[in-house]
């Protein structure tokens, strides 16, 4: 590995760090403030009535093949659909017996978040969130991974498993082309009965609490993704209760960025300190063991100079008792001479 | 290589290359079907469920189980524990062909495979946790294969560059526990974006410590149950000192696993104490999660301690087996079992046939490789040129 790649590696680690507290257009000294003046729209179900004009405009703008049934064929609301990879948007209907606000239509389609947790998710920064509000898409760096579809809480990007070489994931644009153009999103377009309001968010959900203001027997007192996971561009209104028409009712108000940020923050850390305390074990591992050596050689060294002493005392004893043994035999030797030179002079003088 | 262990006949058309002939044809059949068809041609994988068998078992069932080759390779480098000498060598091979075979089966997940490297040269997604795995993976592959370079060398006889490549032991066993710290973290850290998908019982703000300390557990065990398999197959190729340590590094291994088990468990009681999540332990899934804890981490701590306390070496060889399914079925309850748990049942996902037919395909080339480097490479014994230089 060179050092440049390296450098650049850690570049983009101590860069996840911070980008992970920051997300994209973050000023670096604040909050990200979601883009203010960004757009969105506002879905009142109660007024609703399950034309499916919006699929059908959604379905002419992206220029997707046309479905098995017709778009003004009821019948397909009998079951609970979910959008896919040839379709950015359904309404599904949501029937209750003995309760006068039944059945009531709900739009699906992407909520483009403020802070969106695919863009959190994607590692090749494929997603983005624009000053317009919307969330797109860029397939030219798309690896496929899936993680986006994994990390929304709508389960809203789809991706195209038919595809052998090169799929794309596939999800609502909030028609940000179009937008570009000065353009309405084509649903909204579509819309005859002005169940969906497009407008800036800020605006959208002013004019949302000022009907439930008015008419707080039409409405449930929510105003849904105004604060959902850090608040989203689609924003709801309806009759009887979320959940009861097909919204997740216990997302948190925290945005996506949040959930990862201190995991990623630990990764400087991780790479700061680790190699510094393992170091540290090696050097103290490799010191004892070096210790342990010379106290090992140390010990030898002395158990040898103890027996050679104590096979010095020895030698030096034995040499001494020779020497005395010696002598004593010569004093012995001279001392029979003596005697015996002694005892002859006698008997000669006898 | 010993003369008390005859070299075992392995002609070419033996059971096992049979078998993994078959595999391997139909995995490349699969392979044809795969990038022709798309996705859809082989797997259940759908827009609500978009990861499936592959990412639950080859990735991350993988990156846990090769997990053996940091904490081998720390234990013995930087701590010293020269005694576990021999299980080091096989411990790097295993953990790079396990992360050769997740990159592998990788390229069969993502769509695109070719642009694997955008993330680091054409568009960096630095907010991903994702990008942080990736990079993490990718460089401590090349660790791994640095690693276990100076083996490739010692057998082609090139002396001078194993020499090198030795010297680089100490710095690449460092980097490879930094690395590993951060990916075997991260992936769990991934699934911090899905409160909602996740169930609660295993969501948790410390699942990255939780598959943090897992992962030493999975490759403490898997070192252990590795050398059993391989002491069963390769027994001809052990050398004196490496039979004659295998029941001491069993020993060793699962005293480390037993505590390092008693951590995972206290913890995961205290990720259920955080989220206060005691109630659900009544529920269908909550009773699952008591059996993961209790049967999966709990059990096979105790009996590690029982194993190394009363010198039990079969019974250290069966706990590291439990101890691996252990994390199997955590890995597999994070991203399929637990995972979209509030869906209704004809929402969820139940894996293809074909979808296990290329993880089988995968698991078999990696077999393939390990056997033909383990007959050949000095492995599981000391190449005699290069006797304590290492």
């Amino acid at each position: 590995m060179s050092s440049t790649s390296r450098r650049n590696f850690m570049k983009w680690i101590t860069v996840a760090g911070t980008a992970a507290i920051l997300p994209k257009g973050a000023k670096a000294h604040g909050q990200f403030d979601g883009y203010p003046n960004s757009y969105g729209v506002l879905h009142d179900t109660t007024l609703c009535i399950g034309c499916r004009s919006c699929e059908a405009a959604c379905n002419e703008v992206n220029d997707f093949p046309q479905p098995e049934k017709p778009f003004d064929d009821k019948s397909v609301l009998d079951e609970k659909r979910q959008t896919n990879d040839k379709c950015y948007t359904v309404v599904n209907k949501y029937e209750k017996d003995n309760n006068a606000k039944s059945p009531v239509f709900r739009k699906f389609q992407c909520n483009h978040c403020k802070e969106p947790a695919c863009a959190s998710a994607c590692f090749v920064g494929a997603f983005t969130k624009t000053p317009e509000g919307a969330v797109v898409y860029d397939a030219t760096v798309c690896v496929g991974c899936r993680y986006c579809l994994i990390a929304c809480p709508f389960y809203v990007p789809t991706y195209e498993y038919d595809e052998a070489l090169e799929p794309r994931v596939m999800k609502c644009t909030m028609c940000h082309p179009r937008l570009l153009d000065g353009k309405l999103p084509g649903c909204v377009e579509a819309c005859p009965q002005g169940a969906l309001t497009f407008g800036k968010r800020e605006d959208l959900i002013k004019t949302a609490h000022e009907r439930i203001r008015k008419h707080p027997d039409r409405y449930i007192d929510h105003v849904y993704g105004e604060k959902e996971v850090g608040g989203t561009n689609w924003i709801y209104l309806s009759g009887i209760p979320f959940e009861e028409i097909g919204f997740h009712a216990s997302l948190g108000t925290t945005p996506a960025p949040e959930l990862t940020s201190g995991a990623l923050s630990m990764v400087p850390i991780v790479i700061g300190v680790w190699p510094a305390l393992l170091g540290g074990i090696y050097v103290m591992t490799q010191r004892k063991e070096k210790i342990a050596a010379e106290e090992k050689a140390e010990a030898v060294k002395n158990a040898v100079d103890a027996t050679q002493a104590t096979a010095n005392e020895e030698m030096k004893k034995a040499s001494e008792k020779a020497k005395q043994n010696k002598e004593k035999a010569v004093e012995k030797a001279v001392k029979e001479a003596l005697d015996k030179a002694t005892k002859q002079s006698g008997k000669e003088s006898s | 290589m010993t003369e008390s262990n005859p070299t075992v006949e392995r002609p070419l058309f033996c059971r096992f290359n049979i078998i993994a002939g078959i595999f391997i044809t139909i995995g490349l059949w699969l392979t044809y079907l795969r990038f022709t068809g798309g996705l859809g041609a082989v797997s259940n994988l759908d827009h609500y469920n978009p990861w499936g068998f592959w990412i639950a078992f080859d990735l991350l069932c993988g990156v846990a189980l090769a997990a053996g080759g940091y904490t081998t390779a720390a234990a013995v480098e930087i701590f010293g524990m020269k005694k576990f000498h021999a299980a080091l060598r096989p411990a790097i091979l295993t953990g790079f062909l396990g992360y050769s075979m997740v990159a592998f089966a990788l390229l069969y997940d993502v769509g695109r495979p070719w642009r694997l490297p955008y993330p680091f040269v054409v568009s960096p997604g630095v907010t991903s946790v994702m990008f942080e795995v990736g990079a993490c993976v990718a460089l401590y592959l090349t660790v791994l294969f640095l690693e276990f370079s100076p083996t490739a060398l010692e057998w082609i006889g090139a002396k001078k560059l194993r020499r090198i490549a030795v010297r680089l032991t100490v710095l690449l066993t460092i980097m490879g526990v930094v690395l590993s710290t951060l990916h075997q973290s991260s992936l769990g850290a991934m699934f911090l974006l899905v409160p909602s998908k996740l169930h609660p019982l295993w969501y948790s703000p410390y699942i990255p410590v939780f598959f943090f300390v897992s992962s030493i557990a999975a490759g403490l065990s898997m070192v252990i149950f590795e050398g059993t398999l391989a002491h069963n197959s390769f027994k001809d190729k052990m050398d004196e000192q490496h039979l004659k340590s295998a029941d001491h590094i069993a020993l060793g291994f699962g005293k480390g696993a037993s505590f390092v088990l008693a951590a995972y468990f206290a913890i995961k009681v205290f990720g259920v104490a955080l989220g206060n999540n005691w109630h659900l332990l009544g529920t269908n899934y909550g009773i699952w999660f008591l059996v993961e804890v209790f049967g999966f981490i709990l059990l096979p701590c105790f009996l590690f301690a029982i194993g190394v306390r009363e010198q039990n070496v079969k019974l250290i060889r069966w706990t590291a087996f439990l101890t691996v399914l252990g994390i199997v079925v955590n890995r597999l309850n994070v991203v399929l079992i637990c995972f979209n748990w509030q869906l209704p049942a004809d929402q969820r996902y139940f894996p293809h046939w074909m979808e296990i037919g290329i993880s089988i395909f995968v698991i078999t080339v990696g077999l393939v490789i390990y056997r033909f480097i383990v007959t050949r490479m000095p492995i599981l014994y000391e190449h005699p040129d290069y006797k304590k230089t290492h």
